[in-house]
């Protein structure tokens, strides 16, 4: 009986997509790996229909900004979960903001839907192949993508809050 | 600061064997104040305490607040309890247009009076910019006897109101304020 | 004549589309679901969230740790302690503070009472959802006791904000024990009023069984968790696969269904709620001594008397409340089982006073999606029972 841990974890998927996968580590023990965007539904799927592993729980879709880091500012991070290894995973994978392109997962997983249109909605990232990529939170004339750094909290519009007497 | 003085007098009248003698408008402001059916347009946390304050323990019940009316044109009091986003502003404004006059508007919490702690760009900061309000109750949650003070601030504001109200010159500026007919 | 009866040959079906929300009294929460129907029966729904976005990711990226607190309490309102220990555990996970013995006993008191008082709404609003009122009037009495006891402990009623990171913030004092053990030897005999009114009523088998199904394959595949995901067969439950805050110190059973219907989820609430009454005597009569709080001097404010006699306790206060504190970088993922199901923290530390980026995973976005899955090929009134089943916090579907 193997021992499912992440460094077993670890040797399978670098034996199954070799240079695709571009770094692990594991920050808090959870196994984290980061990805080339173009292979997250095949690493999804492999992940959910390996015999031993069996990681076939999509816990959540979210996703980051970094400014700073040039090629790769908006990233996707997927957490999946195997329920009967009691195991979970993190897989990210990071886009350049002037084409911000991820498949989408959702004929994999029904759940993947919203989430992939929160992470849309908060930060642009274009998921290709979903079946209804419009806003879900925010108002759908919104131009903007709230969540990305260079944009403020506060409604800039607002009269009736001077930013001086709150800090701003 | 004007003092809010609750009667406690059945009705201010001349009374005699057999007989009450008052003016047709303080009759009808007791008989609203003490039948207000409230609409609960309850979105969130303030909602709860809403809720606890129609139960057993606070009962909203014994103001004269017995039917919660969900339709708009059955309703006399507004109860707005909880966060407006801007997603909901015109909603929260159709559900006002549909009311009957006479109408009043209670704000609950601070999320529907100012905005709360949420001074986001998708918030609405104060229920005030899309519908007229008359009483603002604070508090995140305020407690249920809060709530309970709010609507008796509302019926004191009922009982004195004249019976034309809606004439008035005053009322149409404040409603052509908001863009209302 | 002929030729009258050839022309009604042929049929033409026309749907009706029905706007349910976003303000209607049967949806608790404010959503919208634009039905196609053909007649009574449904044959699409299309759903439009969003009314009540607050914004908390935004919010959280501009607060220090301590204040995020106030935020994780308006999630799922209905239970706040859950939420607000689920957060403090995450800043102890990245942190690496471990909590003494008798605080985690004491979060697993309140996390049990915050989950008895989530489950009492659900279920008290599914019987009226079906017609009977008297159980919300009675079950809304023992919320009443319910809020007693937070406020002995915090001072709030609803959102608590309870506790501190690193511990609690006061030690329980008698009246919470009072409270607590009157709590426990009441509540038994109300509940099972509640139960007999509902649980074998034939009229509640007729509304609620078969209605709203959702077999455990789809479940998964949505992501469900919690309560609904037990109603379908699954036995997925974080407080025992990923113990937390001494969880794995008791005993207690996990309520399973085996059709994924509307029955299915309200019983498993209410034995849920059986369960968390007997997680907490078992805390109550074996709480250790201790101490309440760990050592985590940046985040934990020192005693006043300290702060007044003491240079070092002042320093530590100042910087506590200005939010000046030395946080590892790093990220780190912690689930805690709340009323609905997992809720999870994605919290990204850049080393500065506020997270760089906060994650909340919240179970009601998750499962309301399979919500027109779940009621196509009913009919209306089981949709609406339906929705109230599962217990759809709007505070949790939009954050």
């Amino acid at each position: 009986m193997t021992q499912v841990n992440n460094a077993y974890i670890v040797e399978e998927v670098q034996a199954a997509f070799g240079t695709d996968i571009l770094e692990h580590q594991e920050p808090y023990g959870m196994l984290t790996l980061v990805i080339n965007p173009a292979k997250i539904v095949d690493l999804l799927t492999w992940f959910k229909q390996h015999p031993i592993i069996q990681a076939g729980f999509l816990t959540d879709i979210s996703g980051a900004h970094f400014p700073d880091l040039k090629g790769g500012e908006l990233n996707a991070v997927y957490h999946i979960q195997s329920m009967t290894q009691n195991i979970r995973i993190r897989i990210k994978c990071f886009v350049p903001v002037e084409n911000p392109v991820i498949p989408s997962v959702v004929p994999l997983y029904s759940g993947a839907n919203w989430m992939e249109r929160e992470t849309y909605d908060y930060y642009g990232i274009q998921f290709e192949g979903h079946p209804n990529l419009k806003r879900i939170l925010n108002v759908d004339e919104m131009d903007y993508f709230p969540l990305r750094k260079e944009f403020p909290l506060e409604d800039g519009t607002r009269t009736d809050k001077e930013d001086k007497y709150f800090g701003r | 600061m004007t003092e809010v003085t609750y009667s406690n007098k059945p009705l201010p009248g001349i009374e005699g064997p057999g007989f009450l003698a008052t003016s047709l408008e303080k009759a009808v402001g007791m008989a609203r104040a003490n039948s207000l059916w409230p609409l609960p347009f309850a979105t969130s946390c303030c909602g709860i305490e809403f809720m606890a304050t129609m139960g057993s323990n606070y009962d909203l019940a014994r103001f004269g607040s017995e039917r919660m009316s969900f339709s708009p044109r059955q309703a006399d009091l507004l109860i707005v309890a909880g966060t407006i986003a801007k997603k909901m502003g015109p909603v929260l404004r159709q559900v006002y247009l549909q009311m009957a006059e006479p109408r009043w508007v209670l704000s609950v919490g601070a999320c529907a009076s100012s905005g709360g702690i949420f001074d986001t760009y998708s918030v609405l900061q104060g229920i005030d910019k899309v519908i007229p309000v008359d009483v603002y109750v604070p508090g995140c949650p305020p407690r249920p006897e809060q709530i309970l003070d709010g609507v008796m601030k509302i019926q004191e504001l009922v009982r004195n109101e004249s019976l034309r109200r809606r004439e008035s010159d005053e009322y149409k500026t404040l409603l052509a304020s908001y863009g209302i007919q | 004549m002929q030729e009258s009866i050839e022309l009604n040959k042929e049929e033409v079906k026309e749907y009706t589309t029905l706007n349910l929300g976003p303000t209607h009294p049967a949806t608790h929460g404010i959503f919208q679901n634009i039905l196609k129907m053909d007649g009574e029966i449904i044959i699409d729904a299309e759903q439009t969230v969003g009314y009540i976005h607050r914004a908390f990711e935004k919010i959280a990226e501009r607060r220090p740790f301590y204040q995020i607190t106030t935020l994780t309490d308006r999630l799922n309102y209905c239970s706040s302690p859950i939420n607000n220990m689920g957060w403090h555990m995450t800043v102890e996970k990245l942190l690496q503070v471990e909590v003494p013995k008798r605080a985690q006993y004491m979060r697993v008191i309140i996390m049990e009472l915050a989950r008895i008082a989530d489950h009492l709404v659900c279920n008290a609003v599914v019987g009226v959802d079906t017609g009977a009122l008297t159980g919300f009037t009675y079950m809304f009495q023992w919320r009443e006791k319910i809020y007693d006891i937070y406020e002995q402990i915090c001072g709030a009623r609803l959102t608590t904000n309870i506790g501190r990171i690193g511990g609690m913030e006061r030690d329980f004092n008698d009246d919470v024990y009072k409270k607590l053990r009157e709590f426990l030897k009441e509540f038994p005999k109300a509940f099972s009023e509640f139960c007999s009114l509902l649980e074998r009523n034939r009229i509640f088998f007729d509304r609620t069984i078969n209605t709203g199904v959702i077999s455990a394959e789809r479940a998964l595949n949505y992501g469900f968790t919690g309560p609904n995901l037990r109603a379908t067969g699954v036995d997925y439950d974080v407080r025992v696969m990923n113990p937390y805050s001494s969880y794995q110190d008791f005993d207690f059973a996990i309520p399973v269904g085996s059709n994924g219907d509307t029955y299915d989820r309200f019983m498993v609430r209410q034995q849920e709620m059986w369960e968390s009454l007997k997680i907490i005597q078992q805390a109550l009569d074996n709480l250790p001594q201790g101490k309440y709080y760990a050592d985590v001097p940046e985040f934990y404010l020192p005693p006043k008397e300290d702060v007044y006699n003491n240079m070092e306790a002042l320093i530590w206060h100042f910087k506590i409340v200005m939010g000046e504190a030395d946080v590892p970088k790093g990220e780190v993922y912690h689930a805690v089982e709340g009323g609905n199901g997992e809720l999870g923290f994605y919290l990204i530390s850049d080393g500065g006073r506020a997270p760089y980026k906060l994650h909340f995973r919240r179970p009601c976005f998750i499962y309301y999606q399979a919500y027109p899955e779940m009621i196509k090929g009913g009919m209306l009134s089981d949709a609406v029972v339906a929705m109230s089943s599962m217990n759809v916090i709007a505070g949790e579907l939009d954050a």
